[in-house]
């Protein structure tokens, strides 16, 4: 049954009309693919990350009940979903009223665009859509042959390492993956000596295998040797030592079917890795091409207070949390100001005239030029650290707050310029996970694992801690072990398969 | 087809059903955990069983927030909803991750049901009581347009068109127009069903105290809950006592608080009169509880009431349930005439002890466990 149906008539139209402006403006993105569906279309779609066909797994149940039991209490709506594929799909809500739909599509091309050039975005396989649909498959096929059970378990396992990623790893070409994969293929084939052609895997791949074989005989015994003496070392050259699942599909024991779905599981998020960390960015560069696109061209004049009221509400940013929308659309038209009027540069810095300062104007026209720029190399880190002012701290009453635990609550803490900025760049640092990496796969000289948490001011939560641990134990059999500060002392945590510890 | 997702679905709404069988000790003894909302749904509160990762404690991190206010004003202006008060886990930067699950009646019986070994009840007497079902099994000319039954309708404007002559089997097309559509409606029918009454009685006189009260309130949720599950249609009255007894209704049955003596016979006087007057004990399977601290004033009243269980009550039910709150005044007589009359493993007497909240779970395997 088909869920979602291309857009036709005066939708089509709109979609016409609100494409001319993009372009006019400027915008380079991919094809756009408009379809609409109902409500229940687009949780579902919400719950797999924007995707008709994803691996089976009871995440997306969850997620799918929590967004329609938002959506029957009327306590949120999705508008719309895009993803990051070329051509570039977007869902638009059936029942969205007509301002709405203008919105959401001048919304949508600012995203397209954003997908295409944003340099982070620049190795991410566009074809996800089949890529997706493909690992659903054969997950599904493992679930038959081995259980559903067992693989939905081996999957709540691998989700848990989920968010250690490597965000260096985003700037590596096709060849480097393909590359490395065949290394590993190539490992994971002497480990399981043959018994891989018994399986009911395509006569292709089967060839492929054969090939490698032969191409690589030489080579694989030679660095079978290595690897007895020098394990460690190996992982170092294939994967970063930040990318947890690369290294566990190199060096943990598993069987084949195993590391096939952490090599699943890491694609994929990797793939929404640039998404995470240009969230600011990416919805402040959307919502600012919206508000152009509608309030120059595309609104009519009856529209304007709709408008206003759905704008408003996208924008919206209390104080304990803050919105990046609201944040990235008011940077970027900041961004662009200052360029019109060339407040940047070493004479304005060292201008200490205030008034002169507010008042600047050199003419440049230079701001719709410079936030292209802007939007072509940053992420969300270096665009807060390189264009978040002391001004525009002030104008958006922005401070920071911490908790008080005299009296239990949440308090502001301070509206000083460096403060926020290191406070909103902390958040930031590493898409806002912790830093974990690879420290010693042999700790102790007893192949425990030893993991490295980079403490820079903020204690990992212990229960999580600790549950993850126990998941981590399961995939790599052996004590596992992680270095971290915990209330100011350097600690061990270590899971040994019965007990936690701390040493 | 159903999309895919639904079975992730099932899948979740599995695991958080085994949670709450893992953890039903606790929501059992902790009242309020479970809300009632409309007639047949619960919303069950749960932590988040989201995937463990390494992530930053939420106390230390704090956060940037946007707005009005100096240095020191709070920026969580109102307690954190989520949170329970007193437990110091209010006010988080992102609000709680908690989930709330809406379970069926039925489901949250099955839960019950499984976790306890509880055996369905197997109902006496006939099938004697009326009720009217309405089931869509019938066609109309008209009805909302999500009952439109298209095949009837098509079918109806096919007839239309050949009378008409209109229809043109090369080119076979049909539309149907107004008068054609055909809407599914219901039949009501009439069907016989088992019927069942709970009588609840409480002694309410100075020595049960809040606590108790509660005790009793949890208890009797779930027992309804079970017997709900059990028969469809289920009526429920109350009675309060302490030297007198009058029926009231559910509200005033949890809250009321009178003091002085006891006199547990005037409550089984008054539950023989119900019955008498409402209920035909051949039609209706009757389950009396009584929940008392188990103090009586003499006895004699004691003895008064051990007659009427033996010539009225315990004849015309399934069985008479007497549960025992422990509290501090209570001597617990009454547990003791009774075991003394009917010993420990009656069928027709089930008595239990409910020592505190915790010991509520097993009382209320005492007594539905044996299926009657």
């Amino acid at each position: 049954m088909n869920r979602t149906k291309p857009i036709s008539g005066e939708l089509l139209k709109l979609k016409n009309r609100i494409e001319g402006y993009a372009v006019e403006y400027g915008l380079d993105f991919f094809p756009q693919v408009f379809e609409v569906c109902d409500y229940d279309t687009i949780n579902i779609l919400a719950a797999q990350g924007g995707f008709p066909n994803r691996y089976p797994h009871w995440k997306f149940g969850m997620d799918y009940d929590q967004l329609s039991k938002g959506y029957t209490y009327g306590l949120q709506k999705i508008y719309e979903m895009v993803i990051n594929t070329d051509p570039c799909y977007a869902y638009l809500l059936q029942v969205n009223n007509w301002v709405d739909q203008k919105i959401v599509m001048a919304h949508v091309y600012g995203h397209n665009d954003f997908f295409k050039n944003n340099a982070w975005f620049s190795n991410t396989n566009r074809k996800m859509m089949d890529v997706m649909a493909n690992h659903g498959t054969k997950i599904r096929r493992y679930q038959e042959k081995y259980g559903h059970d067992l693989v939905e378990n081996f999957i709540d396992k691998v989700l848990s390492l989920e968010n250690l990623l490597d965000i260096n790893e985003l700037f590596e070409t096709p060849e480097v993956k393909r590359r490395r994969t065949e290394i590993i293929s190539q490992d994971v084939k002497e480990r399981s000596d043959g018994e891989y052609l018994n399986d009911d895997r395509s006569q292709a791949l089967k060839a492929f295998m054969r090939s490698k074989e032969r191409a690589g005989k030489k080579e694989t015994t030679q660095k079978k040797n290595l690897d007895e003496v020098e394990a460690p070392k190996e992982f170092a050259q294939l994967y970063s030592k930040r990318d947890i699942m690369g290294f566990l599909i190199q060096s943990a024991p598993l069987e084949e079917w195993q590391s096939d779905i952490i090599g699943i599981l890491r694609e994929e998020a990797y793939y929404f890795l640039p998404q995470r960390i240009t969230k600011i960015m990416n919805e402040g560069w959307a919502s600012y091409w919206h508000s152009r696109v509608m309030t120059e061209r595309a609104l009519d004049a009856s529209e304007i207070v709709e408008f206003a009221d759905k704008h408003a509400g996208v924008m919206y940013m209390s104080k304990q949390q803050i919105n990046p929308y609201k944040v990235g659309i008011e940077l970027m038209r900041d961004i662009e100001y200052r360029w019109n009027r060339g407040m940047f540069g070493k004479e304005y810095n060292e201008c200490s005239d205030m008034n002169e300062k507010l008042h600047w104007d050199k003419k440049l026209n230079q701001g719709r030029q410079k936030i292209f720029e802007v939007r072509k190399s940053h992420n969300d880190i270096s665009f807060i650290d390189e264009y978040l002012t002391p001004e525009f701290c002030e104008r958006q009453k922005l401070f920071t707050y911490k908790f008080n635990p005299r009296n239990n609550r949440f308090e502001i803490d301070t509206k000083d310029f460096l403060a926020i900025k290191q406070k909103l760049l902390s958040q930031l640092t590493n898409f806002g996970q912790p830093l974990i990496e690879v420290a010693d796969s042999n700790f102790q000289n007893r192949k425990e694992l030893l993991l490295q948490h980079v403490h820079y001011g903020v204690d990992l939560d212990a229960n999580f801690a600790q549950e993850t641990l126990k998941n981590l134990f399961y995939l790599w059999r052996r004590p596992v072990n992680l270095a971290t500060k915990y209330e100011d002392k350097e600690v061990v945590f270590q899971f040994d398969g019965k007990e936690f510890k701390v040493i | 087809m159903d999309h895919p997702i639904k079975r992730d679905h099932a899948r979740f709404r599995k695991i958080i059903k085994g949670r709450i069988r893992d953890n039903l000790r606790k929501y059992v003894s902790e009242a309020n955990q479970i809300v009632p909302k409309g007639s047949d749904k619960f919303t069950v509160p749960m932590p988040s069983i989201d995937i463990p990762r390494f992530k930053f404690g939420d106390k230390s991190q704090g956060g940037t927030g946007q707005g009005d206010g100096q240095s020191g004003d709070p920026v969580d202006g109102k307690q954190d909803p989520n949170g329970q008060p007193g437990q110091g886990e209010a006010g988080e930067g992102e609000g709680k991750k908690e989930l709330e699950v809406d379970l069926s009646l039925d489901e949250l019986a099955k839960i019950l049901g499984e976790e306890l070994e509880l055996p369905n009840i197997e109902p006496k007497g006939k099938k004697s009581l009326q009720s009217v079902v309405d089931r869509y099994t019938n066609i109309g000319t008209s009805g909302p347009d999500s009952l439109r039954h298209l095949r009837r309708t098509y079918k109806q404007a096919l007839k239309r068109q050949i009378a008409m002559d209109t229809y043109d089997p090369l080119d076979p097309k049909v539309v149907p127009i107004r008068r054609d559509f055909r809407y599914k409606s219901s039949d009501s029918k009439v069907e016989m069903q088992n019927a069942a009454v709970v009588i609840y009685m409480m002694d309410v006189s100075g020595s049960m105290g809040d606590e108790q009260k509660e005790i009793v309130r949890t208890e009797s949720f779930w027992i309804n809950l079970w017997l709900k599950s059990q028969y469809k249609d289920i009526e429920i009255r109350y009675i309060i006592h302490d030297a007198t007894a009058k029926e009231v209704d559910e509200t005033t049955f949890f809250r009321t608080r009178e003091s002085g003596g006891t006199l547990i016979s005037s409550a089984f006087n008054l539950c023989k009169e119900i019955i008498e007057n409402d209920y035909n004990p051949n039609e209706w399977n009757i389950y009396p509880f009584h929940f008392s601290d188990g103090d009586n004033w003499s006895a004699d009243d004691t003895k008064m009431c051990l007659e009427l269980l033996d010539n009225f009550l315990l004849p015309v039910s399934n069985s008479f349930c007497y549960g025992q709150v422990e509290s501090r005044y209570g001597s617990g007589q009454f547990y003791k005439d009774l075991v003394a009359k009917y010993g420990q493993d009656s069928e027709k007497v089930i008595l239990s002890k409910i020592k505190n909240k915790d010991g509520i779970l097993d009382s209320i395997k005492e007594f539905l466990g044996k299926g009657k």
